[in-house]
């Protein structure tokens, strides 16, 4: 019920956008909730999208269990 | 280029488990609870507690608002769609059990009841169709909220109201925390729950409880290092609050969908099927709203109703105080073609995922 999937914003008019979640698989989204630029990743649930995601965040999770992984055991 | 291949690494998922399995001791179960349906299915699907030290058992918790939808509200549903009324709801809603039969039930016998993918297309039918009365049936935690309060605020159209059956995680959470006899030693969290609200409404548990608590996302190494963390905490002995989901949820949430919440609705107490009344979990249309109340609009009293068919332990699989092959409906009469209780209707109710996965070997 709370899944929700990333998809990059291609065009914004309004409180819609519409979004790809990857080949090309475009929908229409509502944006109210989150202020996105064309370009942007978000996270949509049920229709809406209800955060921003930024490669960098992506990027940042995995070195930092990169970081966990490589010290020795605490 | 991050992929969702990137968070699912096996060299990476044995390293994670290898540094649990240091850092837990060999004696003791160690109890960790999480609340979201989707978790248990990332759990499940990809055979996370194969991985985890045999004293080390996650449970799912109320995390599937389909599972705790009160029977006496699936009732009021059927009651308006017997009136004529057009019920949209999301798909999962259809099969919930009420007192005397499912939406789906109603909908053979003739009721127009459509299942929406969002309370958006709700609005479009309602607008398409200005002759019909519609009803949305608004299930789902802080996730789904905000939709709901958006409709609701834009007062898009005067023929839709609200079946409205929103409700909080954070208060569940601590019902289950002061159960002595569940013995938690730490939460992860709802990570799109926690998109919206953030990680605040958690404090309490490490505070008050002593409970680990890490909010988390839903990629197997989501999981992994959200178990990692608990268990680190618990070496330390210094019950924290932390944030493994960073890249959706930052510390105070989504402020706007907050707003939004806080303007259309008021929290109460409200039911949850299974676990009784709980105190501040609900939320309910403001006065300024009303018009847009399904309840008061269609005169239709919330009536207590069935929320158990006998022989199922949906009760207990929902706070984790039983696994569901325990029950003993479970893959006899209750299957996911014909679910006897609401924990096997749903994608992520805890029996149904069970009856789709290795788990229930």
């Amino acid at each position: 019920m709370c899944l929700a999937i990333p998809a990059r914003v291609m065009s914004i008019t309004g409180d819609k956008a519409q979004v790809d979640f990857g080949e090309k698989v475009l929908r229409e989204v509502n944006v109210t909730l989150v202020d996105a630029k064309v370009g942007d990743y978000v996270l949509v649930h049920a229709g809406y999208a209800i955060q921003t995601m930024s490669e960098k965040d992506a990027l940042e999770t995995l070195s930092l269990w990169n970081e966990v992984l490589d010290a020795g055991t605490q | 280029m991050v992929t969702s291949q990137s968070y699912r690494d096996p060299e990476m998922a044995k390293r994670v488990a290898d540094k649990i399995n240091a850092l837990t001791p060999k004696n003791g179960v160690i109890k960790i609870c999480h609340v979201c349906g989707t978790h248990e299915w990332t759990i499940s699907h990809f055979g996370i507690r194969s991985l985890l030290p045999s004293n080390i058992e996650v449970i799912a918790g109320p995390g599937c608002p389909v599972c705790i939808l009160p029977a006496s509200e699936v009732d009021a549903a059927i009651q308006m769609a017997k009136k004529g009324i057009v019920i949209t709801c999301f798909g999962d809603v259809l099969r919930v059990p009420g007192s005397h039969g499912a939406l789906l039930d109603a909908k053979a016998e003739g009721a127009d009841i459509r299942i929406v993918y969002s309370t958006s297309d709700a609005v479009k039918m309602a607008q398409e169709e200005p002759q019909k009365e519609f009803v949305f049936f608004a299930v789902g935690f802080e996730t789904t909220a905000p939709s709901t309060a958006i409709e609701v605020g834009r007062k898009a159209a005067k023929n839709l109201s609200f079946l409205v059956s929103h409700r909080v995680v954070p208060p569940a959470m601590e019902l289950l925390a002061k159960m002595d006899d569940l013995q938690l030693k730490g939460f992860i969290a709802p990570g799109h729950v926690s998109t919206i609200i953030g990680v605040e409404p958690y404090a309490v548990f490490p505070q008050k409880y002593g409970l680990p608590t890490v909010v988390a996302g839903f990629e197997p190494l989501d999981l992994l290092f959200s178990v990692y963390m608990i268990v680190k905490q618990l070496s330390e002995g210094k019950p924290r609050l932390e944030n493994e989901y960073s890249r959706g949820v930052s510390w105070q949430g989504n402020v706007k969908a907050q707003r939004l919440i806080n303007e259309a609705f008021e929290v109460v107490d409200g039911k949850w099927r299974g676990l009784g009344v709980i105190p501040n979990s609900t939320l309910a249309l403001k006065d300024a709203y009303s018009s847009f109340d399904a309840l008061k609009k269609h005169s239709v009293p919330l009536v207590d109703g069935v929320d158990s068919q006998p022989g199922c332990q949906c009760h207990l699989v929902v706070v984790g105080k039983i696994k569901p092959p325990a029950c003993p409906l479970f893959l006899k009469a209750c299957t996911p073609q014909n679910p006897v209780g609401a924990c096997m209707v749903s994608m992520e109710g805890t029996c149904r995922v069970w009856a789709k996965t290795v788990n229930a070997q």
